[in-house]
C-alpha cells in the first residue's frame, strides 16, 4: 500500500513538472508570438532587426523547454509519448518542422551568401511563429475533446483515423485553443517588444496593435473555457480504472480543486493585469504579469485535465484506452530517479533568470543593430 | 506484437531515422569539440589580456554559431522521432529510454541554451570573466548532453538495470547506476567525445592551413594550429584508445556484430586481425544469405585474439557459432535462443490474453516467473528472438559493418599523423613553407566527418535487426502508421536537410573567406 502511494504521489508529481513546463512553454512562446508580426509590425528595416534581434536573443528557452518537456512527458507518461506521438503522427511532424525552420532562420538570415536571401528565412520565422503556438494549441485542446485511437493489450497504439492527428483541426473546441494560444504569443511578444527595445516609434506600434490581439485571443480563450466547462469530460476511477464520460467533468474539478481554480483566475487577471498596465499606464513591465498570468492559466489547465480522476488523453474510439496519469506512467523506480534530478530544477531556474537579466540589463538600441556586434 | 508488419513501412522508418541521425551528427561533434577550443582560447585571451586572443576567438565563434544552430535544429527532430516513427520501441523501453533524455533537458541543454546567448551576445554586456565562465559553460553542457543520449544508446546495444514486467509490458529501471555506468556507455562517451575533439580541431586546422596558403591571417592561423594541433593529438591518441576499448566490449556483448567488423564466419583461435581487406560474395550460403569471402587482405598473425582475450591463443567467435551454435565454446544456436525466446513470449501472451480471467494468485505467479532472475538469464533475455524468422536473419549487413569499422580506424590513424605533423612543423617554424603539408590539412577536413558517420553506422547497422540488442528487432519497434506518410515526410526532410545543409555551407564558406570582422 506504501508502494502504491508514493507511486501515486510521484505520479501527481510529475504531472505537476509536466505542466509547470507546459506552462512556460507557453509563456515563452512570446518569442513565436513576435516572429508571427514581423511583416505586419515593423515600420521600416530597423524596426524588423529589432524585432528579430529581441526575439533571437530567447529562442532557444521556447525551444529548449519545448524539447525537455517532450523529454520530461517521455520519462514520466510514456504511454501518453508513443501514444500521441505514433498516432498523431501529422500534427507532431508539423509542429516539429515549424521549429527546425526556426533554429536557422536566426543565425542565417542576414549572413552573406545564404542562397536563399532574408526574405526565405523570415518567412521561416513568420511560419514558425504562426503554425507553432496554433498548431501546439490544437493539440493540448485533444487533452480535453479526445482522439480517436485504440491501445493493444502490450500497450501498443492504433490511429483510428487516416488522417493521423490532422482530424483534430476539424473540431471547433481545438481550434479555439490553438487560436487562443497564438494570439495568447502575439500579446506577450507585444509586451516583450514593449518592455526590451529602446525605440519609441516602435514601441508605439506594438501597443497599437494590443487591443485587437487581446480581443481576439479573449474571445477564443472564453470559448474554449466556456464550452470546457459545458461539456462532457473523461473521468476515470483509479479503483477500477474504468473510464467514463461525466457531465460537466471540467466545472467539477474546478470546483473539487479549488487551489487549482484560484490559480487559473490569479493567471488570467494576471495576464490581463499586465495587459491594461501596457495599455492605460504605458508600463514597459506589462510581460512580467502577462507572463506570470500565462504560467499559472496554462499550468491550471493542465492540472484540470489529469488531476481529480481525469483522463488527461482520451481516446473516443475506445473509452477504456484513454490515458490517466497512473495507467501511462513510468515506474515507481523512474518517476523516483527522475524526482531526484528535478530538485535541481530551482537551482537551473536561478542561473537562467541571472544570464537573461545580464543580457536584458540594456535595452536594445538602434546603435547596437549597426554595431559589428552579434546581430541577427 | 504487430500482426502484418508492413516491411515498406520499417524500411522506410530506418531509412527516415538514419537520414536525420546522419544529417544531426554531420553538426554534433563540430559543436562539442569547437565549443571546448573557443573556451581554451578565451582562457588565454582572459589570462594574458591580448586582443588578438579576443578576435581569433570571435571569429571561431561566429563559424561556432552557424553549426550549432543547424545541429539544434536537427536535433529536435531526432528526439521526437523516437515518438513518431518508433512509438512500440517508445513503449516498450520508455521507462529506461525517457528519463536519460529528459535529463539531458533539463541538466544540459539547458545549460547549453542560457550560456549561448550569453556567449554570443555578452561581450559588451557581462564582465570578462562571467563570459568567459559562460562559454565553458557551453561547453560542459554540449559534453553533458552527449552524455545522456549515448548513454540511451548504449542501453539498446547493452540491455542492463531492468526488469521486464508483465503487467506493463515493458522494461522497468530497477537499477540507474548500472544504466549510467553501462560498459558500453562509457567506452562510447569517451570515444565519441575524444572524435568529436579531433573533428573539430581537424575543422580549425584545415581552414587556418587555408589562410596560411593564402598568406593572410598568419597570426590567427599559427595560433589557432597551436591550440588545434595540441587538443587535436591528444584527443586523436585518446580516440584510438578508447576506441580499441570499444571494440573489445562489443566482443564481449556483441559478438555477432564484432564477427561482423571483421567479417570473421568461422570462431577459431590464434585470429589474426584484418588490417586491410577487399570482400566479394562466396559460393557458400547460410540460409538465405551469402557468405563474404576476402579477395584480398592484409593480417595481423594472433592480433585479434590478444586484442580481445588478451592471449595469442585465445578464441573469437565467428558469425558461424552464432548462427548455429558451438557446444564446445558454449554458444547458443539462434534456434536454440528462438525455443527459450519463445517460451518467455508464450507466458507473456498467455498471461495477457487471459489476464480477465486469472485469479490475482495467478497473477502473482506469473509476474514472479519474469521476476525471477533465472528465467531472466535463460530465457527473458532471448526474447526478441520469438519473433525471428530464420536463422541467418541474426547477420548484419557484413559488408557495411566491415568497411565502416575498418575505414574508421584507418582514417583514425592518419589524423594522429596529421596533427603530429602539423605540430612538428609549427615547432620547426615551417609550417608556413610546407605548401604541401598545408594542402594535405586542408583537403582533410571531411576526413574526420567520413569516420564520425561511419562510427554510427557501424554502431547501428551492426545492430541489426535488433533495436535492442535480443530483447526488439527493429520490425516490431515502429509506430503503426500508413508506410505513405513516412515515405511522405521522408522525402520533406531530406529535402529541408539538404536545403539547410546547403546554406549552411554557403554562408560558413563566406564567412571563412572574409575572415574575422572585428
Amino acid at each position: 500500500m506504501t508502494t502504491m502511494i508514493s507511486h501515486l504521489f510521484l505520479q501527481h508529481y510529475w504531472w505537476i513538472i509536466v505542466s509547470l513546463l507546459a506552462g512556460f512553454l507557453v509563456f515563452l512562446m512570446f518569442v513565436q508570438g513576435g516572429q508571427s508580426m514581423i511583416f505586419s509590425l515593423p515600420g521600416n528595416n530597423l524596426h524588423k532587426t529589432m524585432i528579430v534581434n529581441a526575439m533571437g536573443r530567447k529562442w532557444e528557452f521556447t525551444f529548449t523547454t519545448l524539447v525537455t518537456f517532450g523529454g520530461a512527458f517521455f520519462a514520466s507518461f510514456p504511454l501518453f509519448y508513443s501514444t500521441s506521438f505514433g498516432g498523431a503522427y501529422w500534427v507532431w511532424i508539423a509542429i516539429l518542422f515549424s521549429f527546425t525552420i526556426q533554429a536557422i532562420a536566426y543565425e542565417f538570415r542576414s549572413k552573406p551568401n545564404n542562397v536563399f536571401g532574408k526574405n526565405t528565412f523570415d518567412l521561416f520565422l513568420f511560419v514558425n511563429g504562426s503554425l507553432g503556438p496554433f498548431l501546439l494549441g490544437t493539440a493540448v485542446a485533444t487533452f480535453f475533446t479526445g482522439s480517436r485511437f485504440n491501445i493493444s493489450i502490450m500497450n501498443q497504439v492504433q490511429w483510428q483515423t487516416p488522417w493521423y492527428g490532422l482530424e483534430a483541426l476539424l473540431s471547433i473546441r481545438n481550434l479555439a485553443l490553438g487560436f487562443a494560444v497564438l494570439f495568447l504569443a502575439r500579446v506577450n511578444g507585444l509586451l516583450y517588444i514593449i518592455n526590451t527595445i529602446d525605440n519609441e516609434e516602435l514601441t508605439k506600434r506594438a501597443g497599437s496593435r494590443m487591443i485587437l490581439n487581446t480581443i481576439l485571443f479573449l474571445i477564443f480563450f472564453l470559448f474554449f473555457t466556456v464550452s470546457l466547462l459545458l461539456s462532457k469530460g473523461f473521468a476515470a476511477d483509479h479503483a477500477t480504472g474504468i473510464i467514463t464520460l461525466e457531465k460537466f467533468k471540467y466545472l467539477h474539478n474546478f470546483i473539487q480543486m479549488p487551489v487549482v481554480l484560484i490559480i487559473f483566475l490569479a493567471g488570467v487577471v494576471g495576464v490581463l493585469f499586465g495587459i491594461g498596465i501596457s495599455v492605460i499606464k504605458k508600463s514597459v513591465n506589462g510581460i512580467w504579469y502577462s507572463g506570470a498570468g500565462t504560467v499559472l492559466a496554462v499550468f491550471s489547465l493542465l492540472l484540470v485535465a489529469g488531476f481529480n480522476g481525469t483522463s488527461f488523453y482520451p481516446s473516443v474510439y475506445n473509452l477504456q484506452s484513454s490515458l490517466t496519469i497512473w495507467n501511462s506512467s513510468s515506474s515507481l523506480f523512474t518517476l523516483k530517479t527522475m524526482m531526484y534530478v528535478s530538485f535541481l530544477i530551482p537551482f537551473i531556474m536561478a542561473y537562467i533568470w541571472y544570464a537573461w537579466k545580464s543580457i536584458n540589463n540594456k535595452k536594445i538600441t538602434e546603435e547596437e543593430m549597426k554595431s559589428d556586434e552579434h546581430i541577427y | 506484437m504487430i500482426d502484418n508488419i508492413d516491411l515498406t513501412l520499417v524500411d522506410w522508418s530506418r531509412a527516415q531515422f538514419a537520414l536525420t541521425a546522419i544529417y544531426h551528427w554531420l553538426f554534433v561533434p563540430l559543436t562539442l569539440g569547437l565549443s571546448f577550443i573557443l573556451a581554451i582560447m578565451e582562457t588565454i585571451y582572459y589570462k594574458t589580456g591580448k586582443e588578438e586572443w579576443k578576435r581569433i576567438t570571435r571569429f571561431w565563434m561566429t563559424l561556432f554559431g552557424i553549426n550549432f544552430a543547424i545541429g539544434v535544429a536537427t536535433g529536435i527532430i531526432l528526439e521526437f522521432e523516437f515518438g513518431t516513427n518508433w512509438s512500440n520501441y517508445s513503449w516498450f523501453v520508455g521507462d529506461i529510454f525517457g528519463a536519460p533524455l529528459a535529463i539531458e533537458g533539463i541538466l544540459a541543454f539547458f545549460l547549453e541554451s542560457t550560456f549561448v546567448a550569453v556567449m554570443f551576445f555578452g561581450w559588451n554586456k557581462v564582465s570578462k570573466k562571467f563570459h568567459l565562465i559562460s562559454t565553458w559553460l557551453v561547453a560542459i553542457g554540449g559534453s553533458l548532453s552527449a552524455v545522456w543520449i549515448l548513454v540511451a544508446n548504449a542501453w539498446m546495444q547493452n540491455p542492463v538495470g531492468m526488469i521486464f514486467n508483465p503487467e506493463t509490458a515493458r522494461n522497468e529501471m530497477v537499477d540507474f547506476w548500472a544504466i549510467l555506468f553501462n560498459q558500453v556507455a562509457v567506452d562510447k562517451f569517451l570515444h565519441t567525445i575524444s572524435s568529436s575533439f579531433l573533428l573539430a580541431s581537424m575543422f580549425v586546422l584545415s581552414i587556418s592551413s587555408w589562410f596560411l596558403i593564402r598568406k593572410r591571417e598568419m597570426f590567427l592561423a599559427k595560433r589557432s594550429i597551436l591550440i588545434a594541433g595540441v587538443f587535436g593529438l591528444l584527443s586523436s591518441l585518446m580516440a584510438a584508445y578508447t576506441g580499441d576499448e570499444s571494440a573489445r566490449t562489443i566482443s564481449e556483448v556483441q559478438p555477432v556484430k564484432f564477427a561482423a567488423m571483421e567479417a570473421l564466419y568461422d570462431g577459431k583461435s590464434n585470429a589474426g586481425l584484418v588490417a586491410i581487406g577487399l570482400l566479394k560474395d562466396s559460393e557458400k550460403m547460410i540460409g538465405e544469405k551469402s557468405v563474404k569471402d576476402f579477395i584480398f587482405k592484409i593480417e595481423i598473425p594472433d592480433l585479434l585474439s590478444v586484442l580481445t582475450a588478451g592471449d595469442k591463443d585465445g578464441y573469437v567467435q565467428g558469425i558461424n557459432d552464432h548462427v548455429s551454435g558451438n557446444e564446445n565454446k558454449g554458444i547458443m544456436s539462434v534456434s536454440d535462443k528462438k525455443l527459450r525466446g519463445q517460451y518467455a513470449s508464450d507466458i507473456l501472451l498467455d498471461f495477457k490474453n487471459g489476464k480477465m480471467n486469472y485469479s490475482s494468485e495467478q497473477l502473482d505467479s506469473i509476474n514472479s516467473i519474469f521476476r525471477d532472475k533465472n528465467f531472466q538469464k535463460d530465457y527473458f533475455r532471448y526474447f526478441g528472438y520469438s519473433s525471428i524468422n530464420n536463422p541467418e536473419d541474426v547477420i548484419p549487413n557484413v559488408p557495411i559493418t566491415f568497411y565502416s569499422f575498418h575505414l574508421m580506424v584507418m582514417l583514425g590513424f592518419l589524423f594522429i599523423l596529421i596533427f603530429a605533423m602539423a605540430l612538428y612543423f609549427l615547432f620547426k617554424g615551417k609550417i608556413s613553407e610546407n605548401k604541401w603539408f598545408l594542402w594535405i590539412a586542408l583537403l582533410s577536413m571531411p576526413l574526420p566527418y567520413i569516420a564520425s558517420e561511419l562510427g554510427w553506422i557501424l554502431t547501428e547497422v551492426g545492430r541489426q535487426p535488433w533495436i535492442i540488442q535480443d530483447l526488439m528487432p527493429v520490425s516490431k519497434a515502429v509506430s503503426n502508421i500508413s508506410s505513405g506518410s513516412v515515405i511522405t515526410t521522408f522525402i520533406l526532410f531530406a529535402v529541408l536537410f539538404t536545403v539547410l545543409l546547403i546554406s549552411e555551407v554557403s554562408i560558413m564558406v563566406r564567412q571563412i573567406k572574409t575572415g574575422p570582422k572585428h
